[in-house]
């Protein structure tokens, strides 16, 4: 047996028992939205109007684009009538190269009709439960970086203006600060946020595609795990005047920025007409697999030998 | 000109008109956030560390570095002196410089010296040279198997760890990225 082979040996062996569990994580989530009536779908890859975003950088193919995110295409489906919906697909978002950040990824993404992001919430307590359940695995863990905890809902919610003035010391719901408030999300509140944590309520600049509240916070939330940032949930933006103001908001940006600015997606606008109230979240499937089985790095989580 | 996605470990930039090297390296990006590109640099001159966060859009000068051949030819009690092997110019490192690469100076050595903006800021040796014993307790014939070692001193002053049978005289091959004796060398 040659070195190489040898080398490519060793990889798989210490690869296979990661997939197995990833598989099995997998046919864990399935069931879990299977079971509650969700319809999983595949929505195209291929996509030729992406939503505008101003720091998600597309790659380009043949006159369309690899889809960042299903969000546009699956809240289609819901305007168009379909029932709750589930997706587990690849999104691609170039020059995202980190310990938890790769250029091609695993999202898992479902919607609630008639629901509000702390329905997404429940859902994430639940369904980390039943994985955990199906894995056989104890509620105490220990993750990467972490002190063993127990992984037992309710787990913290906390607002981004709490977390922001208890580790910050200011509030970005105040005033906002776009390099200030990304700057000392990364750098001094999620290193706090070590236990299981819904950071929600965030500021409207920050508030992507989520609902505003009644306070003018925006209804959207990140689930923290492990320290990792796993789920991003919204109550959904139904309005499309307001929509359309921010996706060119958006492109705005990236006019500034001096990146590339593509186009309104016209087709969504037009059809977001007829879509009531739904909440929506994307998890990474990557991130949660590499918590689940202690990896460091999603180099580590995925079928590949790089 | 390199753009901040372009940092990673090893990546050699100018910064305030100073090299320096990355030596660790961290992608964060909050969810729907910009990128934050978070260094650790090391100066290729003062050795000092220091930390920054970039975002895309940032850009940088690549190190001005360029890597000659040049020969070592004295030491003045205060610096050490090196002469490009092609244009014949010379130019000169201080002990700090030079660190501990100048235990192996011998005259007439090829050497790599690193230049920022034509200043010599760093040194490589050859990874192994043969170097003569000028001084320690005579051999011990026939232990060429024991792990004990003496001190012997090199031509260069350089005092080494050798086993017992090497004698005073004989040339032994030295791993500069070490500083340790590998073997006897005939000649």
């Amino acid at each position: 047996m040659s070195r190489v082979e040898a080398s490519r040996r060793s990889r798989l062996a210490s690869l296979l028992p990661t997939l197995r569990r990833r598989a099995a994580i997998i046919t864990s989530v399935r069931c879990f939205f299977t079971e509650r009536g969700f319809l999983e779908v595949e929505t195209p890859l291929l996509l030729t109007e992406p939503a505008p975003e101003a720091y998600i950088d597309l790659f380009p193919c043949h006159g369309a684009f690899l889809a960042a995110s299903p969000e546009l295409e699956m809240k289609m489906l819901l305007a168009a009538g379909f029932p709750d919906l589930f997706q587990l697909t690849r999104s691609f978002r170039r020059e995202e190269r980190g310990r938890l950040h790769a250029e091609e990824f695993t999202i898992l993404e479902w919607y609630r009709r008639d629901r509000d992001f702390r329905a997404l919430m429940l859902d994430c307590e639940d369904l980390l439960a039943t994985i955990l359940q199906d894995l056989g695995l104890p509620e105490r863990l220990e993750l990467p970086g972490c002190p063993p905890q127990v992984l037992r809902p309710p787990f913290r919610r906390l607002t981004v203006e709490e977390a922001f003035l208890r580790f910050a010391g200011w509030s970005p719901l105040r005033h906002f600060d776009q390099d200030r408030f990304d700057h000392d999300l990364v750098e001094l509140v999620e290193p706090e946020l070590l236990t299981p944590t819904f950071l929600h309520s965030y500021p409207r600049e920050a508030g992507s595609l989520a609902k505003l509240a009644a306070d003018g916070s925006a209804e959207r939330f990140e689930f923290y795990l492990g320290g990792v940032e796993l789920a991003n949930g919204f109550s959904e933006l139904t309005d499309a005047a307001e929509q359309r103001q921010r996706f060119e908001a958006e492109l705005g940006l990236r006019l500034s920025l001096h990146k590339e600015v593509g186009s309104l997606p016209l087709r969504y606008l037009e059809l977001l007409q007829d879509l009531g109230p739904c909440a929506g979240i994307a998890l990474g499937l990557d991130r949660l697999v590499l918590l689940l089985c202690g990896k460091h790095d999603l180099r580590e989580v995925r079928a590949t030998f790089e | 000109m390199y753009q901040a996605s372009d940092l990673r470990k090893g990546l050699k930039i100018e910064i305030d008109g100073e090299p320096y090297v990355v030596s660790d390296f961290q992608f964060l990006k909050p969810g729907k956030g910009q990128s934050i590109y978070k260094c650790k640099m090391k100066s290729m001159i003062s050795g000092l560390t220091l930390e920054r966060s970039y975002r895309s859009g940032d850009s940088f000068m690549p190190a001005e570095l360029e890597e000659r051949k040049m020969q070592y030819l004295y030491h003045d009690g205060e610096n050490y002196s090196f002469m490009d092997m092609t244009s014949y110019e010379q130019v000169s490192m201080s002990e700090s410089q030079v660190g501990e690469a100048r235990h192996f100076f011998l005259e007439n050595l090829e050497v790599m010296v690193l230049l920022h903006k034509d200043l010599p800021i760093g040194i490589t040796l050859p990874n192994f040279i043969n170097l003569r014993i000028v001084s320690t307790e005579p051999g011990v014939k026939g232990d060429t198997v024991s792990g004990t070692t003496k001190p012997a001193t090199l031509s260069t002053g350089y005092v080494i760890r050798v086993p017992l049978f090497v004698d005073q005289d004989e040339l032994i091959r030295v791993d500069t990225r070490t500083g340790e004796y590998v073997e006897r060398v005939k000649g």
